[in-house]
């Protein structure tokens, strides 16, 4: 149904076109994105979580709502919280609540969870996408996250607790978005920012960053229409499959002309392997959460100087490193996004450049050399922490390169050895007996070898295809193991070559 | 002091009779179980008693003290609870068939302040079911009777604590006390009950009924009892956000304890004492004039938004509770009925079948007043009467010491006389509610017997407060005590005791 429909539509920048009624519609999108905070503990109770325990073992008589407990707010998440508040530009209000929203669910064991409703802790604020576009935000809110149910075959419900009462923050953007592309770029700006400040580790596998797209479209010019929900994307390419395939599908609704196939108020799911979203229910109006402040915490108060005490330990925030790399230190906007992905990357970019006081050689050799050897899996490290390497090594290195006292490849071995057992670039030098070899003597020896093995190809040179050297340049690196300095061999053999013309 | 039985002794006399060497707490666990198998079963106070582990616990205590440890200052008093208390391993049940078998995980931190001072729990005591109801009529299992006419009600929510106290099973018993009962039960019973401040102790382990109102308040024959386990349970705890932050309860110890002089005592004007009792009015009359007395000077006070009290009251608790009872759905604690096999169907067919009328009715009072469209006119206005009902009280306070008035407008009434009539009951809350919205510390003390048709009935005179007044409502409540001429009178049917 939707391929037919779909197929008489095509987009042109942000707008939609109909084939058949030639209307031009546009989307509207905002986001609700749900992040846990990096806490030891849960939101009111002590009990620790760490993902993939076995279920219900991370459980007491608060998160499991037991008759008689009461919550404790953790002083630990309200800090983070506000980091993450701060560094997306909101204003943090000095007096928030917590409310009870009441529904019926089993994975919820109150029966209600504890949120904040009327009175946020934190208002406004936005991020700026690199295409330009401000995507504001409306409020971001603390909230304890519900646990986990599981269907089973036989009509069972299995629950896991354990998840129960993590803390989460909520951070809601205004309707400013209008494609696909937006939503990921906005998502992932987020998700950098929380990284960074250290507010959450947002991992999507593991649920750590839960997406809901609220979206709608409606002809170019004319009123907002219908808003649809879908909940719980949990990848960026599902954020960005479920816009992709609800766009024409509402679009498609409208233009059937027929209000009975008009899109309705619903929340919709999507689904990962059809690639379609599915209606998961309609809603009669606004559900009735029967929200009233909670009785068993007292109001929240953030001090304006601790406030402010947590905004001036804010990191510099990726956006603005990216651009003080690109603008003072030259580099390239491909390098400054990869090094300014982490926080730890970017800080050991930066002693590294101190050090050695060539940016963009340091910037050459992390992106290329040493987040390569961490993504792959020869390396015992996911991040650049675990690795033995220091940014003095580093620095080091590329002092040697740059005087010529070992070339790339030898280098390129040197960090590899650094990288695995965290030795000294000199020590390192000696021991694999890269050091290059610059004395002239050597250097003329293995030249006259080569072009006594090879002298086609000295003749090749001679008739004006410098580019045959090469196949001598191999054989000196050949007969000197790797150590001659090859800039020095080209120039040898080509003085030689042409030396020897005169006979 | 009689030391011929230790029975009907004071918890303090009781610790020193032990620490003497008169009594080992062997015997006076004994013979208050002994009290308690004797009475019990007409009365219905306990529902539960544990009297194996009470002996254990007592023979344990005596060793200690044998070793010459343990001087705790409840030391070696037999307490008892009221069933929506958590001891760890123990059935919390809160009168409903709802939690029928649900064993506490954990001990609540109040229970713990017990035992670590000293005390014997000697079991669990009636209430109404979630602590919903005025007359013990709303329990699951059984109903306490009045130990003065057992046709009558003990007075609820705490029903069985104050009987327990009353006749006593137990020199002293914790109840909870949301809008009155601990004080109502008190009054009717003729012994001494306290609400303390909210916040003076921690809630942490009661199961909640209306969570901004509800206070563990203890029962006790004498104002001193009050006193010390009001000492033995106040204090910050970090598991209750809502504790005060403040070091336990100091008792005020002046030099004259009869000597009132200075002291404000205002009495509640109010249209509402029409609907008093007038033999009620009189007993609470004389024990103003013996205030009178010893100098305390009596002036005529008026809660502008007392006559909204009730109202307020009945929105904001039910609100409250309406959200604290949805855990009970059959899924996690207690009884599961299975209903239709849907998840839903589990939760209608629980909560139908398991939680009784009263429970139900302000459930359902409690869902309206939150829904939506009609949240701001019922629960929003709540709020607001609490407010201006606080600066009626604080103004009031400018003036006076203390606000006095009678705990209840009747003395108790008949069994089943106002189950029918849920406004009647509602309305036996008129003077114990106010303080309760304001979280405002009130007392219930015994204010003698009534002579009528209907025999002799206790009456209670209720003393309120500013916040943390505790002290001077208790030295009230000595001085009265110590100017009676005659001992508190205790049931007639406790022909063991004299
Ligand atoms: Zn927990």
């Amino acid at each position: 149904m939707s391929t037919s429909s779909n197929s008489g539509l095509y987009r042109e920048g942000n707008e939609w076109v109909s084939e058949s009624s030639g209307k031009r519609w546009v989307a509207v999108i905002g986001l609700e994105v749900h992040a846990q905070l990096n806490t030891r503990t849960k939101l009111f109770c002590a009990c620790e979580y760490r993902f993939g325990a076995q279920p219900n073992s991370q459980i007491c008589p608060v998160c499991t709502g037991q008759p008689g407990s009461l919550p404790v707010l953790n002083g630990e998440a309200l800090e983070l919280a506000i980091r993450a508040g701060l560094a997306l530009e909101g204003t943090i209000a000095e007096r928030s609540k917590f409310d009870r929203k009441n529904y019926f669910y089993c994975d919820i064991p109150k029966n209600y969870q504890i949120t904040q409703y009327d009175e946020p802790y934190c208002r406004g604020g936005g991020i700026s996408l690199e295409s330009g576009r401000r995507v504001r935000l409306n409020r971001i809110h603390i909230e304890e996250d519900a646990g986990k149910s599981t269907h089973t075959s036989g009509n069972f419900t299995l629950v896991d607790l354990n998840r129960a009462g993590v803390p989460l923050i909520e951070s809601v953007t205004e309707a400013d978005m209008d494609n696909a592309e937006d939503a990921v770029a906005y998502v992932t700006a987020l998700r950098e920012i929380l990284v960074y400040v250290g507010a959450s580790s947002a991992d999507m596998e593991k649920g750590e960053l839960r997406c809901d797209v609220n979206i709608s479209v409606h002809p170019v010019g004319e009123a907002w229409r219908t808003k649809i929900e879908i909940k719980n994307l949990n990848s960026f390419g599902h954020i960005a499959g479920s816009i992709e395939h609800e766009i024409p599908r509402q679009i498609a609704a409208w233009e059937t002309g027929d209000p009975e196939r008009y899109p309705v108020q619903e929340t919709r799911l999507f689904d990962a392997q059809l690639g379609i979203t599915r209606s998961m229910r309609k809603k009669e109006g606004e559900a009735d959460y029967r929200y009233f402040p909670e009785p068993d915490l007292p109001p929240i108060t953030a001090p304006y100087n601790r406030v402010e005490e947590l905004r001036s330990l804010l990191p510099e925030l990726p956006a603005a490193r990216r651009a003080r790399y690109m603008t003072s230190l030259g580099l390239s906007a491909y390098d400054a996004g990869v090094l300014t992905a982490s926080h730890d990357v970017a800080d050991f970019f930066e002693a590294c450049a101190r050090l050695s006081k060539e940016p963009k050689e340091a910037a050459n050799w992390i992106s290329n050399e040493v987040l390569r050897a961490i993504s792959g899996d020869e390396f015992d490290a996911q991040n650049i922490d675990e690795l033995p390497i220091k940014p003095f090594d580093l620095s080091e290195l590329i002092g040697l390169l740059r005087e010529g006292v070992v070339h790339s490849n030898g280098a390129r071995q040197i960090l590899r050895e650094m990288m695995k057992s965290g030795k000294a670039a000199g020590a390192l030098l000696l021991e694999l007996g890269l050091q290059q070899v610059q004395d002239e003597g050597s250097l003329k020896a293995w030249c006259a070898q080569a072009l006594q093995q090879k002298p086609e190809v000295a003749q090749q040179v001679r008739e004006g295809k410098e580019k045959a050297v090469g196949a001598l340049m191999g054989l000196v690196m050949q007969s000197s193991k790797g150590k001659a300095n090859p800039q020095r061999v080209r120039e040898l053999l080509l003085q030689m070559i042409a030396e020897s013309d005169v006979s | 002091m009689s030391l011929a039985a230790p029975l009907g002794l004071s918890a303090r006399a009781l610790r020193e009779a032990i620490l003497a060497g008169s009594f080992s707490v062997l015997e006076v666990t004994e013979a208050h179980l002994a009290q308690i198998a004797k009475h019990n079963s007409e009365l219905q106070a306990f529902q539960r008693v544990d009297a194996e582990s009470a002996l254990a616990r007592a023979r344990e205590l005596d060793a200690a003290l044998a070793r010459g440890e343990g001087n705790g200052p409840l030391f070696g008093v037999p307490v008892a609870l009221k069933a929506n208390m958590c001891v760890q391993g123990m059935e919390t049940n809160c009168g409903s068939r709802i939690l029928e078998g649900y064993i506490a995980p954990y001990t609540a931190s109040f229970v713990q302040k017990l035992l670590d001072a000293g005390a014997v729990l000697l079991g669990v005591t009636e209430m109404d079911e979630f602590a919903m109801g005025s007359s013990g009529e709303n329990s699951a299992f059984g109903c306490p009777r009045n130990p003065w006419d057992t046709q009558l009600t003990a007075g609820g929510s705490s029903s069985g604590a104050a009987v327990a106290v009353a006749t006593r099973m137990v020199p002293i018993a914790l109840g909870s006390d949301t809008g009155g009962s601990v004080r109502q039960p008190a009054a009717f019973c003729g012994i001494y009950g306290l609400k303390p401040t909210y916040g003076r102790i921690s809630r942490y382990g009661l199961v909640a009924f209306g969570s901004s109102l509800d206070q563990v308040s203890p029962f006790a024959h004498t104002a001193g009892d009050l006193e010390l386990v009001l000492e033995v349970l106040s204090g910050l705890d970090e598991r209750d956000s809502t504790s005060l932050p403040l070091p336990a309860f100091e008792p005020e110890r002046p030099a004259e304890a009869q000597r009132l002089v200075g002291l404000k005592v205002g009495v509640l004007k109010h249209e509402l004492n029409a609907d008093v009792a007038p033999e009620v009015l009189v007993q609470c009359q004389a024990q103003l004039e013996r205030l009178e007395a010893m100098g305390a000077e009596l002036m005529e006070i008026e809660l502008p938004h007392l006559s909204y009290a009730i109202p307020t009251y009945y929105v904001v608790a039910t609100a409250e509770a309406s959200s604290n009872l949805g855990r009970y759905d059959g899924s996690l604690f207690g009884k599961r009925i299975e209903g239709d096999g849907s998840l839903t169907g589990m939760f209608e067919a629980t909560r139908n079948g398991a939680f009784g009328d009263e429970v139900k009715r302000r459930i359902l009072l409690g869902t309206y007043v939150l829904s939506a469209g009609y949240a701001e006119a019922w629960y929003g206005k709540a709020q607001r009467v609490r407010t201006l009902l606080r600066r009626d009280y604080a103004a009031a306070f400018e003036a006076v010491d203390v606000l006095a008035s009678p705990t209840a407008p009747t003395t108790a009434f008949r069994l089943g006389a106002k189950k029918e009539d849920a406004l009647a009951m509602y309305l036996s809350d008129l003077f114990t509610v106010p303080a309760s919205l304001a979280g405002l510390p009130a007392l219930s003390l015994p204010a003698g017997l009534t002579s009528n048709d209907t025999g002799c009935l206790p009456v209670g005179l209720q003393l309120v407060g500013p916040a943390l007044s505790e002290g001077r409502l208790l030295r009230l409540a000595r001085a009265l005590e110590s100017s009676q001429t005659s001992a508190l009178p205790i049931p007639p049917l406790c022909t063991e005791i004299r």
